[in-house]
């Protein structure tokens, strides 16, 4: 296993959603490094005629009946949202704000 | 310390706290509020307590004491303060799995095993430290504070589950709920001198766990005896439709199966778990193992060939599955939320302020090794050697009926003295194969080092096996376990 690269970092940071400060980013740069050369060894082990694990104790998933059941009421189940407008949770929005000056292309 | 309550009994078993509440002997009331005073006198130097449920607490003995007077039938662990981890969701009690980004988070609801616990009577009295989202080997990952461990302060009380096993040591709860994906249950059970029990994966609700790892997370008890153990694993254990990987099987009275007989029991013995551990570790194995023989068991020694590769396959699928679960924690529904211009930039922030440094660590880690085009190589093939570890174990249980080992290494150390991620995971090195195999495994007091730092012994045994753990955890507690003696440095006698 190779170590990582500060682009590397920066890449799973992003997949992650996790803002790592330029500290903080060195220092992972290091340490990720470190486990994963110190965990190399499984890389050469020979697993080519052995299944991956799905279930450690043999067990079948099943299906629930879709059956109506009591449940946490919306004024309940919302009340630990940071924000939020009446049953609707509010974030910021996901993309920029539309351009209200009429000069953007219009369709 | 003696107690500053009227009572003495801190440190009363559990079964018998709750038959002399069902005889009148003592009102529950009187146990929680002796409890709550202890907890006050004691706790700020330990440290385990992350919030004390005075209010909820008195309402539930109130209630056990109404039940009593009315003549209505008690539950098993009626009166019996029961300290809670705090990756357990609790109604109306705040849950912060140890980190910044649940503070002041208010669960709507119980895990399973608290309604469990709950219907039996007990006595919630708060929720105690652990490692940040049970990420860690001594509890200081917590964001909150450090939890010493009770047989030295200078040393750390094991982890994840290092508030658990502290508070139960010190007198400071009857018995608590611990969970257990690599050891968080067995280890702190071993550096604090009491009794973990991790049961066969499925064999207890997830239900209203803070998941970390959900192939490998397990909840289970931390006691003072096996036998309050066996009580309050016979409480939680059982079916549970809510979760998916409950497993549908009968739960035996495991109190019934300490018979305190081990005559013809095969205890295996396996090569790798005693090539690296401290002199007075092995040498309190070898006595236990001795003792276990002395009263009729058989060692037979054999081999374990691929435990060597579970620590790599661990700090693989652990974090995966890690990076996956804590993905909820995003600062929409719940928690932590800084101000932010796009949503991009909430959840990173979001994220980056409200985890830890382990924890981000092994988010990295885990999205690492599931990055396309990285699957097959890390967690594929982590999975594929846990089903060489569990193959290594079926073969094993063909020769033997329950395995010996040390718990940890090394007895407790002291803060700090990990200087990194790589040396603090060496101190699961005993115990994660029993999460990768999903078997039962149990940790019991069995000597103290010459420093009176308490040992650890591990058993293992065959999925849903835990009775033949308890009962031969019960003939290790009877013949070279701690007897009467309390921890030294915080909690113990005057």
């Amino acid at each position: 296993m190779p170590a990582l690269t500060r682009k590397e970092v920066e890449e799973i940071a992003l997949l992650a959603r996790l803002h790592l400060e330029p500290e903080e980013l060195d220092r992972m740069e290091h340490e990720l490094g470190a486990i994963l050369e110190h965990f190399a060894a499984i890389g050469s082990v020979d697993t080519s005629d052995v299944p991956a694990m799905t279930h450690a104790v043999p067990m079948d998933l099943r299906l629930r009946s879709d059956v109506v059941a009591p449940s946490l009421s919306p004024a309940v189940a919302l009340a630990g949202t940071p924000r939020r407008d009446g049953d609707l949770i509010v974030v910021p929005s996901s993309i920029a704000p539309p351009d209200r000056t009429g000069s953007g292309s219009g369709s | 310390m003696s107690s500053p309550g009227a009572l003495s009994s801190e440190f009363w078993s559990v079964a018998d706290t709750a038959r002399r509440v069902a005889a009148g002997e003592v009102t529950a009331t009187q146990i929680t509020e002796a409890m709550l005073a202890r907890i006050e006198a004691v706790d700020d130097a330990l440290g385990a307590y992350l919030a004390v449920d005075a209010a909820g607490a008195r309402a539930a003995a109130a209630e056990v004491d109404r039940q009593r007077a009315a003549n209505a039938a008690l539950g098993p662990l009626a009166g019996v303060p029961i300290a809670l981890k705090d990756v357990l969701v609790t109604r109306g009690l705040a849950t912060t799995a140890g980190s910044k980004i649940l503070e002041g988070w208010i669960p709507p609801y119980d895990a399973h095993v608290v309604e469990k616990l709950r219907a039996a009577g007990a006595i919630i009295v708060g929720k105690v430290n652990c490692d940040e989202f049970a990420m860690g080997s001594s509890t200081e990952n917590s964001a909150y504070q450090p939890t010493r461990n009770p047989w030295d302060p200078s040393c750390v009380p094991g982890g994840s589950s290092g508030g658990s096993a502290a508070a139960v040591a010190a007198g400071l709860c009857a018995a608590s709920l611990g969970t257990d994906t690599g050891g968080s249950i067995r280890q702190p059970a071993a550096f604090c001198g009491v009794v973990g029990v991790k049961p066969t994966y499925g064999r207890v609700s997830r239900w209203g766990v803070v998941a970390f790892a959900s192939s490998l997370d397990q909840v289970g008890p931390l006691t003072r005896s096996v036998a309050d153990a066996a009580l309050i694993l016979e409480t939680i254990a059982g079916f549970d439709p809510r979760d998916s990987t409950s497993l549908d099987q009968p739960v035996p009275r495991f109190t019934d199966a300490l018979t305190g007989e081990v005559r013809g029991l095969r205890i295996g013995l396996a090569q790798e778990y005693f090539e690296a551990m401290d002199d007075a570790i092995r040498a309190a194995i070898t006595r236990t193992a001795n003792a276990l023989v002395e009263r009729g068991a058989a060692l037979v020694d054999l081999s374990l060939p691929h435990t060597k590769l579970a620590l790599p396959a661990y700090y693989l699928v652990a974090p995966a599955e890690a990076s996956s679960n804590l993905a909820r924690f995003d600062g929409v529904r719940y928690g932590h939320r800084p101000p932010a211009t796009d949503l991009l930039e909430m959840y990173g922030r979001t994220r980056g302020q409200g985890f830890g440094p382990e924890v981000k660590r092994r988010i990295m880690l885990g999205t690492y090794a599931l990055r396309s085009g990285y699957y097959d190589a890390f967690y594929k093939k982590a999975q594929q050697v846990r089903t060489l570890i569990k193959r290594d174990f079926d073969r094993a249980f063909h020769h033997c009926d329950v395995l010996l080992t040390p718990t940890t290494p090394t007895p407790a150390f002291r803060f700090g003295a990990k200087a990194t991620p790589v040396d603090m995971y060496q101190a699961d090195v005993f115990t994660l194969s029993c999460n990768l195999a999903g078997l039962p495994g149990i940790s019991v007091p069995c000597g103290l080092t010459p420093e009176g730092l308490p040992i650890g012994a591990q058993l293992l045994g065959r999925p849903l096996d835990e009775a033949t753990l308890l009962r031969a955890g019960a003939v290790i507690e009877a013949a070279v376990g701690l007897g009467d003696r309390r921890p030294t440095g915080i909690g113990g006698p005057a």
